[in-house]
């Protein structure tokens, strides 16, 4: 098992976001996080990546406990995460936020590699490399972003929302490249909101409320459960 | 005309210190949004610091008059630099999950310490830096009058100026510095060490403002313990009016500043030069509060 999230609690001063959160994630897969707003998704996520410190439980990467490590030593073990929101660094360029995804990197050919392997998943980066990262497109700032991620050379990959506020072609888009960074090896994390495009993509799913997981399943089971297109897929039909 | 150059090499000369201090405003700004109200007496600390070790270690005697005063400048500059990491570990630090008024009052804090401190250490009284070390004499160029030691102050200010844009643009470190003013979290989740980051913020305003002491020191010759406070606060304004958080915008605040306040007190009256000083930075904030370079797509640090 590459990534086993046993038991973890999160608060926020007395807020309570994660009640006792198991996951697990094997070596390949596409695992989907499904949920509403507030359902402590990007929480998962962030605790996953170090960015918050969890109240109590474990997570255990490639038999590693992370759930001590400050976020900058996370991306090291090649967990890399494209943030909610994109989160691009606006003021720099394009190149710029690329050479920053691999500040872990000490390995110049091994930059140059993943920076090539990027441009040809999103030609339209390399044509913009020397724009400020703030004059993209939304669908662009989130391959820039995806893109960033990459180039930590992750093995897990974490995404937050990754189709947020795109139309509904370029997240197809972005999706076909999410299944080729997969099968080129990197195990993905996916949070999403479009519940039914993240299951068609996916090999397994979670379903979250609340901060506690209530449903997991095989995606193909999970798109066909009555539950779940009642509350995540907009009912019957479509 | 003559007058005009003179004024406006003497400006540059002044504006280059305000815009070396401007730099720590800014750049601590640019990273955490916190005024660091004890700038100035780090800044201060620079002179008294230069004194003491120009006192004592006769560097100058020693080595020669321009490789002393380099060795002493970087020493000036990393004794302040770190007096500037300890300032964020005892006053900023504690308080970094704190609301950002907690950090101002501890700022207002430090800097009653720090002049305090400088008083008990050296008295109340001016002190004066031992003349006859550095050229007097004056250059002729084109018929205008130009002090050498002018020259010498400007060109250590750009020469350091160049020196921090080159690194904040072209290295990685300078970037992961940019980074981090932009988003602390998504520079987190790119390896980045902010903790770091912010320290190293913290050693090289300081040290730029400690350099900008020393330079006083050497070209005025009187020091005393309350100078950091006018001296910050113009620099202060120089960030202001360069656009806060942006550090290009610093450097030409502080130039700008300088040359403002040099003609002013040409052209309008000695007496009324700092007042045009904060003039300028009340028309500033009237007239366009993002300051000149500011909001150039927002660009912070």
């Amino acid at each position: 098992m590459m990534l086993d999230v046993h038991n973890l609690h999160v608060r926020y001063g007395n807020v309570r976001a994660l009640h006792g959160i198991d996951l697990q994630v094997e070596r390949g897969e596409i695992v989907a996080i499904l949920g509403a707003n507030g359902a402590g998704k990007t929480t998962t996520l962030n605790a996953i990546s170090g960015l918050v410190r969890p109240a109590s439980g474990k997570i255990v990467f490639n038999g590693q406990s992370i759930h001590r490590l400050p976020a900058h030593r996370v991306v090291g073990l090649k967990i890399a995460q494209s943030p909610e929101g994109r989160r691009i660094f606006g003021t720099l360029t394009v190149q710029e936020n690329l050479d920053l995804g691999a500040f872990t990197t000490n390995d110049p050919g091994q930059v140059k590699k993943n920076l090539e392997w990027i441009f040809s998943l999103f030609p339209r980066l390399a044509e913009r490399r020397r724009q400020l990262a703030g004059t993209l497109s939304g669908g662009e700032q989130q391959m820039l972003a995806i893109g960033r991620a990459l180039m930590a050379d992750p093995v897990l990959l974490l995404l937050d929302e990754p189709s947020l506020g795109l139309a509904p072609v370029l997240v197809r888009q972005i999706f076909k490249t999410i299944r080729e960074i997969n099968e080129a090896g990197v195990t993905v994390v996916l949070v999403e909101q479009n519940a039914r495009v993240a299951l068609r993509l996916a090999h397994r799913g979670y379903v979250m409320e609340l901060g506690k997981i209530v449903m997991s399943d095989s995606a193909a089971s999970l798109l066909e459960n009555p539950d779940v297109v009642r509350a995540y897929l907009g009912g019957a039909g479509m | 005309m003559e007058q005009f150059f003179t004024q406006l090499t003497n400006g540059l000369a002044v504006g280059g210190i305000y815009a070396l201090i401007a730099l720590g405003y800014t750049m601590v700004y640019g990273i955490l949004k916190l005024i660091n109200f004890a700038h100035g007496d780090l800044f201060t600390i620079g002179a008294y610091l230069g004194l003491t070790l120009l006192a004592s270690l006769a560097l100058t005697d020693t080595v020669g008059a321009v490789a002393g005063l380099l060795v002493l400048a970087v020493m000036v500059m990393g004794l302040v630099g770190v007096i500037g990491i300890l300032l964020d570990r005892a006053a900023y630090k504690p308080l970094r999950t704190s609301p950002r008024l907690s950090a101002v009052v501890s700022a207002l804090g430090a800097s009653i310490v720090f002049s305090n401190t400088i008083m008990l250490v050296y008295g109340p009284s001016p002190r004066v830096y031992p003349q006859g070390l550095l050229p007097t004499h004056v250059l002729d160029v084109f018929g205008l009058s130009i002090p050498v030691m002018r020259l010498v102050i400007l060109t250590t200010s750009l020469v350091l100026m160049v020196g921090l844009y080159i690194f904040i643009q072209k290295t990685r470190t300078g970037t992961a510095i940019r980074a981090a003013a932009i988003d602390q979290d998504a520079a987190r989740l790119m390896g980045i060490n902010v903790d770091r980051v912010i320290m190293l913020v913290f050693f090289i305003g300081p040290a730029l403002g400690g350099a900008a002491g020393l330079m006083v020191g050497l070209h005025y010759g009187q020091i005393n313990f309350t100078m950091g406070w006018l001296y910050g606060l113009k620099a202060f304004t120089a960030a202001i009016l360069g656009g806060i958080g942006n550090i290009p915008g610093a450097m030409v605040g502080g130039l700008l500043l300088g040359v403002i306040e040099s003609m002013g007190a040409a052209y309008i009256s000695n007496a009324w030069k700092d007042a045009i000083a904060f003039f300028v930075l009340i028309l500033i904030l009237i007239v366009r509060p993002t300051g000149l370079l500011g909001e150039r797509v927002a660009e912070k640090i």
